[in-house]
């Protein structure tokens, strides 16, 4: 019993010499690749500058910036719209797709990998490709994508549908199977309707799922900048750019804003953390069923 | 035992570490190994010059150019080149690097204003010594910062054998018999009209290429186009463009540009409304390809002409004129001929570094190999006493431009654009003539946008 102790004791001080070796050096790559230039962005942001290392210190004044046009007001208010509207329909279409991929049909591996496929394309190159169909289809019309606002958002929600249920249906499909068969047999032969199986079941049973495909659509879709660009880059005038993008043109837009374009980026930051934040509080607490 | 062993995990976790940052660094030694080693081989003063280059197109060139003056001087030079439009990223991002370029460019007095931390004084160099006219170059307080190094020329690129094909037919409205008589909007307007009518005929699907206006592509309109009203405005007000004068705008020729800017759109391969997601590489190939006859670009669009695959355009038949659009006095227009590009050396570069940057640029606008280079290869037209007569580029732009050049009695435009105020007053007037193209927004709106962006950028900076 006490040599047991014993041993126990030498594994973990040995264990424990180790840590070193095993924390360090994803200590300095996070370092040297995150938190330096974390904080180098913050101090950027009350500087005028043009390169990092000429950097002049004028406190507030970029932020004041900020609010002196209404592009990142516009800019804000356009990507809440788009989040909300594709955090929703992507989560349930990939959903559906994963209750329907899950039936045990014929040639599920299949259809598995095409759905999977348009995740593995780069951003800039969907968006292309998305901008000939819809100005293809537009064309009919005698229009294009830059001729509406409306036209443009519901673009890029098509677009980011296209791209992320892959993904999204891939994690479900994991959850689904996870859900012991004998819980769905019981409730089954207890008389139980399709309708309620997937609502009292399956649907609490995936919640961790849920609370991971929400926090990535809900990111993914806050931070979409390639497609953005791709597809409409702002057009009609500004109404269609969300605030990465706008941050981009803030930053080249005019000569000596870059630091501007750096606190609308640091305000970014704020807001995505707080909403990432909040969002995994509400649905980490739905997890405990 | 336990200590040692804690040693040996430290040292272990330290070599990670360095391997890893020596991943990092990898490039930068290489590059200081070669460096070190050519500077044994050859002579003490061997420096490495590396070269930020602005234009994509001449990548290939500048990459024959460094190895044509390592043969002949023994130096190096690094060339990198900006992909399309991300000069300024590429160079923010190099600028702070340990590999940031000696030799830049920035594009006029605007360009200047971003970079005057970083640009270096060049009164007393070779290069600018034999720069024919010296108020070319961008200064500030009597110092010299940047150096013209191509001066280039715009206007309406026509195909003259559609013209001539035109001018063959038998029931046509007009009684033009050669372009050189077109030397007025309303005649250019009669011209184009007529032939816009006879399209099927000509065997082309309109007179002008597509007025490309997808954001990023629009520099065709609201920089080119832009100058040529704005130009006469701040001439008939004898504006000093270095002074507070450039800060407002009436936009008083705004009709003027709205002729030729509907001309270009009511007469052109595509619909007015679809012009929103086209780029300006679909003009030239469209032009390229015979499609139609007449596209606004510049003399340094030959090179992408003439890669168009299935190109049909012939070098002796493509020509340039001015653009007209109802100017007092347009009878005697030439065409927009100046620059935008200046060279600039980095004033945080090491002495010998910036020594040897005056050293290669001096070679490669004077010496014969530098000169063969820069009037065959890139095609620029030199604007140093360097070159003789004999030493211009031959293709078939740059001769258009150096013949409306020579010619008696013309008024050649200069290039005013560089004082436009910034990037996000052209983003916002190219969206503003998309929606006039498209029909959402009148002209007014055009203007006044024009107008107050123009003012509200000036007083930004």
């Amino acid at each position: 019993m006490g040599n047991r102790k014993l041993n126990a004791v030498t594994m973990k001080s040995k264990l424990q010499g180790y840590f070193p070796l095993f924390v360090l050096p994803t200590l300095a790559a996070f370092t040297i690749s995150f938190l330096i230039p974390f904080a180098m962005g913050i101090y950027l942001s009350f500087c005028k500058f043009t390169t990092v290392k000429n950097a002049r210190w004028t406190g507030l004044e970029n932020y004041r910036r900020i609010f002196s046009d209404s592009n990142f007001i516009n800019a804000l208010w356009f990507t809440v719209k788009f989040t909300i509207v594709s955090v929703i329909t992507v989560n349930i279409l990939a959903f559906l797709l994963a209750l329907v991929l899950t039936r045990g049909l014929r040639g599920t591996n299949v259809f598995r990998t095409i759905f999977f496929m348009p995740n593995l394309i780069g951003g800039i190159v969907l968006g292309y490709i998305w901008s000939l169909i819809i100005n293809g289809v537009l064309g009919f019309f005698g229009t294009d994508i830059t001729y509406k606002a409306e036209y443009g958002f519901w673009g890029l929600v098509i677009l980011t549908n296209w791209q992320l249920i892959g993904y999204m249906m891939v994690i479900y499909i994991a959850g689904l199977q996870n859900i012991p068969r004998d819980i769905t047999e019981a409730a089954e032969i207890d008389g139980a309707s399709k309708r309620q199986i997937i609502g009292r079941i399956t649907i609490p049973m995936v919640m961790p799922s849920v609370t991971i495909c929400t926090f990535l659509t809900l990111t993914n879709s806050f931070k979409l900048f390639d497609q953005n660009l791709a597809l409409t880059a702002g057009a009609p005038g500004r109404e269609t750019a969300m605030l990465a993008l706008d941050i981009y043109n803030t930053f080249y837009g005019r000569p000596g804003w870059q630091g501007a374009g750096q606190a609308k980026a640091v305000i970014f930051f704020l807001i995505a953390a707080a909403i990432a934040f909040i969002q995994l509080r509400i649905t980490e607490g739905k997890e405990e069923v | 035992m336990k200590s040692v062993k804690k040693i040996i995990s430290c040292i272990a976790a330290a070599s990670l570490m360095t391997s890893l940052t020596a991943c990092g660094k990898k490039n930068t030694e290489t590059a200081d190994q070669g460096q070190a080693e050519q500077n044994s081989q050859a002579a003490a003063k061997n420096v490495t010059v590396r070269f930020l280059n602005f234009k994509p197109e001449a990548a290939a060139v500048y990459e024959e150019i460094a190895k044509a003056y390592k043969d002949e001087t023994g130096n190096t030079l690094i060339v990198e080149t900006a992909a399309n439009n991300t000069y300024e990223q590429t160079l923010s991002a190099k600028m702070s690097t340990h590999e940031a370029p000696v030799i830049f460019q920035i594009n006029g007095p605007r360009g200047y204003a971003n970079w005057r931390d970083y640009c270096l004084d060049l009164t007393d160099s070779d290069i600018y010594n034999h720069l024919i006219d010296k108020t070319a170059a961008i200064s500030a307080n009597g110092l010299v910062y940047g150096i013209p190094y191509a001066v280039e020329g715009y206007g309406i690129i026509y195909n003259d054998e559609i013209t001539q094909r035109y001018f063959a037919l038998e029931n046509r409205a007009t009684d033009f018999v050669s372009m050189d008589e077109v030397d007025s909007f309303d005649e250019l307007k009669a011209l184009v009209e007529d032939m816009q009518a006879n399209k099927d005929a000509l065997g082309i699907k309109g007179v002008f290429a597509s007025t490309s206006l997808k954001s990023g592509d629009d520099w065709r309109w609201t920089t080119h186009l832009a100058n040529i009203p704005i130009e006469r405005e701040f001439t008939e007000n004898n504006t000093d463009l270095t002074g507070e004068g450039v800060k407002k705008l009436n936009f008083g020729y705004s009709e003027n540009y709205r002729n030729i800017f509907d001309l270009y759109l009511n007469n052109s391969t595509v619909d007015r409304k679809m012009l929103g997601s086209k780029i300006t590489d679909e003009s030239m190939a469209e032009f390229a390809l015979g499609d139609c006859a007449m596209v606004q670009n510049g003399s340094w669009a030959w090179s992408q002409i003439s890669s168009v695959q299935g190109n049909t355009v012939s070098e002796e038949n493509i020509k340039m004129m001015p653009i007209y659009m109802g100017l007092e006095g347009e009878e005697n227009q030439g065409l927009c001929i100046g620059t935008e590009n200046y060279l600039c050396i980095n004033s945080a570069a090491k002495p010998e570094e910036q020594q040897a940057a005056k050293d290669f640029l001096f070679w490669l606008y004077s010496s014969e190999t530098g000169k063969e280079m820069v009037v065959k290869k890139l095609g620029f037209i030199a604007p140093f006493d360097t070159f003789t007569d004999s030493e211009k580029p031959a293709d078939p732009l740059s001769r258009e431009v150096l013949r409306w050049m020579d010619k008696e009695n013309v008024r050649t435009i200069p290039w005013s654009f560089t004082v436009f105020p910034s990037q996000t007053f052209k983003n916002d007037f190219g969206a503003a003539l998309l929606q006039y193209a498209q029909g959402s927004r009148d002209w007014d709106y055009v203007a006044e946008q024009v107008r107050s962006s123009w003012e509200t950028e000036s007083s930004m900076l």
